[in-house]
């Protein structure tokens, strides 16, 4: 725990790394000054874009002690603000997963590399960022922990499924390789409650560590401080339990 | 991208955007997360025109009910100009 007399200090920088296919994209990077060893996180932005939200998310992960990294899975569709980005990319239907997951695991090696790691990673994600990270850990090899905040659409029907979001995430559940928290609200309509039962449920059935918890009095997106969807009491339950599944998957 | 509801449809005219104004090629509407409503979902419609970039946009995210509203006023204003020989 902090106490006042200690040293602290972060670094913090915008990087290029390499994504799916190779490419080179830009992420947020954010690190706690110091030889280490540090875990490390990788966080997956959620659909409206590479924001200032996340940013912020980033130093506050590294604020704790996490060697941090944010793709900026978007930078395919051109750059300008965050939000006129990211409308470019919700007109088209969002991003393939393929592609998602490949900058996700690209990310995931950058840190990996580094060499003041303590040889764990784990990934976050909130919303859409919730679901690629989902589909992430239960694709790719290398993850100790996986933090799903509300994301939707990891449970789909047929209808749903197209050229970008070609499997339903559920169905590849039993890929997952490390433990996963869920935080959801109970008055979010995807993932709806149903939809988060019907998760837990393949959870269980498939053996995985799982922790879920379920917020009564919130929505979709309540960590989110800047829009009226902010919970202040299940925000404050949430982050701690999210300290504390990292604190034991990743230390 | 929680919903993924999105039609794009070819539209013609200006708007005005953070540089002034621009010509229209397209607009985006979607019902998904808006950036600024202060809802989990309203009827987002973006005009844009992907020539210009990303930023040449003009946005607005409405609730479901103002969305109805305002298709129903589009709609009358049309008729009552072509009930007065305004439409060529």
């Amino acid at each position: 725990m902090y106490q006042t007399d200690m040293y602290e200090g972060l670094l913090a920088e915008t990087i290029a790394m390499q994504g799916a296919n190779g490419d080179t994209i830009n992420a947020f990077f954010a690190r706690p000054l110091g030889r280490g060893p540090f875990p490390a996180m990788v966080l997956a932005h959620h659909m409206p874009g590479w924001d200032q939200w996340y940013r912020e998310t980033t130093l506050k992960f590294a604020h704790q002690g996490y060697i941090t990294i944010s793709p900026n899975l978007y930078f395919r569709a051109g750059h300008g603000t965050p939000e006129d980005v990211a409308a470019k990319v919700r007109a088209d239907g969002g991003i393939p997963d393929d592609q998602a997951v490949g900058d996700l695991a690209g990310a995931m090696r950058y840190v990996r590399a580094l060499p003041y790691g303590n040889g764990k990673v784990g990934i976050f994600g909130t919303c859409s960022g919730g679901r690629h990270s989902y589909l992430t850990a239960c694709q790719t090899p290398g993850f100790d922990a996986v933090v799903d905040c509300w994301g939707g659409r990891v449970v789909m029907t047929p209808d749903q499924l197209n050229d970008k979001n070609p499997v339903s995430p559920l169905d590849l559940t039993k890929g997952l390789s490390c433990p996963i928290l869920g935080l959801f609200g109970n008055d979010d309509s995807s993932p709806n409650p149903e939809q988060v039962n019907q998760h837990e449920a393949e959870l269980k059935k498939l053996g995985k560590t799982y922790e879920f918890h379920r917020y009564d009095g919130a929505g979709h997106g309540f960590f989110y401080y800047n829009r009226a969807a902010y919970r202040q009491a299940q925000a404050v339950d949430g982050w701690e339990k999210v300290s504390a599944f990292l604190e034991k998957y990743l230390a | 991208m929680c919903t993924m509801i999105v039609e794009k449809v070819k539209v013609d005219g200006s708007g005005k955007g953070q540089n002034g104004w621009f010509k229209l090629e397209q607009a985006n509407v979607s019902y998904d997360h808006p950036f600024d409503a202060p809802f989990e979902h309203a009827l987002n419609i973006d005009f844009v025109n992907e020539s210009q970039g990303v930023g040449a946009r003009v946005a607005v995210e409405l609730s479901e009910q103002a969305a109805r509203e305002l298709v129903k006023t589009i709609l009358q204003v049309l008729d009552e100009a072509e009930a007065g020989g305004h439409l060529s």
